[in-house]
């Protein structure tokens, strides 16, 4: 007694997305957030086309000129160019946002999958996640780095580590939900490989809400790596990240407001265009959780 | 009644077990010898043994976890590497500034935030919503050390209207400790106020769409008895909830608000502790952090009961 559950599938999918297609029109949310955070995006893959130098060449002798024709956004105590620092910093920020969101869904997607479809291992994945999740992530990632050596590839590990059970928590929930749909129980009374009812039913169904998380993960890891680097557990200080410039500039604020004020910016912006791009995705693609926020 | 609040204590037993094992554990999940990195770049073999013998880091593993949890049950953070003192005192020391910071946030935070949220919810549409909701985007998206900077420029440089940093106790005069809290705190609140109007708006919209509402309307109630009397009390968990949650969020900024403004609290003492690899430090105030919040947010469990007497457990 099949009910053929491609079928369901089939016959929901299209119109599903052609309103996902006026929600995105309805929706200039997505448009502004969107397009914000592809010329972030592009400013760091073109960094060195756009009227920088190298973001570490020292010049003592023009140490903390105020922002001018020359030097756009300034220059630090070491007389290195804030301007082509803030925009090589782009690339910093960018790849943590993104690799620790990757990462975090991918990590999130496995353990909250096999979690939602065995008793055994969720009642224990569960409870650790429980505990991890009482741990403000900030204070995870700031454990682990103030351990291990200052390196871009430890921050993302550490902020990773402190995204996951949050990532976990959604997919479990949405499996939990899915597994008594009539479309999966018949998959099981039919005979169906555990693995084949994931691939096929389950892990499509998450794709939506784990897209919007993967998104605010996005910016808050930035945030993150920003406050990390910002209080010195972050990346090391020969990388030119936000948080770091922001931290050579803490003690010449009121000298030099500007060193701190053009990376906050650019930070503040491009977690706002995730902002953005997450609010209208989750508008587009969960209409009933779109009503409430 | 009395059984589900004995209940929802022993919960976050568990909780706080996995807690405890993490911040223990995580001395030992970096790759390598803790010691040789606690100990720095420039330490010798001696200085190094000198950390494994002060962090029993030579005994079997289990050992050190069981008097390490023996310990923390009579309340025994450990010993500073850095100082030599007890890890309670010095976080003793520094408890004040950040209860006064993060107590004063919070109450203000939610003070602001909810009637943000009703007024937003009560004129949904309209460009007063419109406004508390991008305000509430911007919320989430300066971070806290961002708009710590734009206020001091503008309240301390640019007008000389608020001290630029420090802490003053409350003990110094009323007057001197506020004017010292102001900006921490808005710094501090700002993406907490943001969440909780967000919630408070998107709970109020979902309430003020049922039918006693309309019914209350209709009798002729005026219509703030119809929004705190019948709306908000029926909207009051999903808030409370986030209130709860959010305060990870304080915590979080804590550590980041007090190194711009120089307020000798306990996320200062965590940021030296960092820089100095004082490990038994990190470990104690993270501990202290996660214990505060499992038992904040234990107690907004507690209040669902109060809140709203149709949940019975």
């Amino acid at each position: 007694m099949a009910v053929a559950p491609t079928d369901l599938t089939l016959t929901v999918a299209p119109a599903q997305r052609g309103r996902v297609a006026t929600y995105v029109r309805r929706h200039p949310t997505i448009a502004i957030g969107g397009g914000l955070l592809a010329l972030m995006v592009a400013m760091a893959i073109f960094a060195p086309y756009l009227g920088t130098v190298d973001p570490q060449a020292l010049a003592p002798a023009k140490r903390l000129k105020w922002p001018s024709a020359e030097y756009w956004f300034g220059t630090d105590m070491f007389g290195r160019d804030v301007y082509s620092r803030t925009i090589y910093g782009a690339r910093v920020s960018l790849a943590v946002g993104i690799s620790v969101s990757l990462l975090a869904i991918g990590l999130g997607m496995a353990i909250g999958l096999v979690s939602g479809f065995n008793r055994w291992v969720d009642a224990i994945v569960m409870r650790v996640m429980d505990g991890l999740m009482s741990i403000p992530a900030i204070l995870i990632a700031i454990a682990l780095m103030a351990l291990n050596r200052a390196s871009l590839r430890n921050v993302i590990l550490a902020i990773t580590i402190a995204e996951v059970p949050r990532v976990t928590r959604l997919v479990r929930s949405v499996v939990l939900t899915l597994r008594e749909q009539p479309y999966v129980e018949a998959a099981i009374a039919s005979g169906t490989v555990s693995i084949k009812i994931l691939w096929r039913h389950i892990v499509p169904n998450t794709m939506a809400p784990v897209l919007v998380q993967g998104t605010f993960i996005a910016a808050s890891a930035m945030i993150t790596e920003a406050i990390l680097s910002f209080i010195g557990a972050g990346t090391p200080p020969t990388i030119p990240s936000w948080g770091n410039i922001m931290a050579e500039g803490r003690g010449l604020f009121q000298l030099a407001y500007y060193i701190v004020l053009f990376p906050g910016i650019m930070l503040s912006v491009t977690v706002l265009a995730i902002n953005l791009l997450g609010d209208g995705l989750r508008d587009a693609l969960d209409p009933r959780l779109a009503r409430r926020l | 009644m009395l059984a589900y609040v004995v209940r929802r204590i022993l919960a976050t037993i568990p909780v706080m077990v996995v807690v405890a094992i993490f911040v223990f554990a995580l001395l030992h999940l970096s790759p390598g010898d803790p010691a040789a990195i606690i100990a720095g770049d420039s330490a010798t073999d001696t200085d190094i043994a000198r950390v494994h013998a002060q962090l029993g880091l030579d005994r079997p593993f289990y050992i050190q976890f069981a008097s390490w949890a023996w310990g923390l049950l009579h309340g025994d953070l450990g010993i500073s590497i850095f100082t030599n003192l007890p890890v309670m005192k010095l976080i003793g020391q520094r408890v004040e500034p950040t209860i006064a910071l993060t107590v004063s946030t919070l109450i203000v935070s939610v003070l602001v935030a909810i009637p943000l949220g009703i007024l937003a919810a009560a004129k949904a549409g309209t460009w007063v919503d419109r406004v508390v909701m991008v305000f509430a985007v911007l919320g989430f998206s300066v971070p806290v050390f961002v708009l710590a900077y734009i206020l001091i420029y503008v309240f301390s440089i640019a007008t000389h209207l608020l001290p630029v940093q420090g802490y003053v106790g409350p003990s110094d005069g009323l007057r001197p400790f506020l004017s010292h809290l102001v900006m921490p705190s808005i710094a501090l609140g700002f993406v907490y106020v943001a969440l909780i109007a967000r919630i408070t708006r998107a709970s109020m919209l979902d309430v003020l769409a049922q039918d006693y509402i309309r019914t209350a309307q209709a009798k002729g109630l005026p219509n703030e008895k119809v929004l705190i009397g019948h709306a908000l009390r029926n909207a009051a968990v999903p808030i409370v909830t986030i209130i709860g949650i959010g305060v990870a969020l304080l915590i979080g900024g804590v550590v980041v608000t007090e190194t711009v403004f120089a307020i000798p609290g306990l996320g200062r003492l965590t940021v030296d502790a960092i820089l100095r690899r004082d490990y038994p430090i990190i470990q104690g105030v993270i501990l202290i952090f996660s214990a505060v919040y499992v038992l904040i947010n234990l107690l907004v469990d507690l209040s669902y009961a109060v809140l709203d007497p149709r949940i019975r457990y």
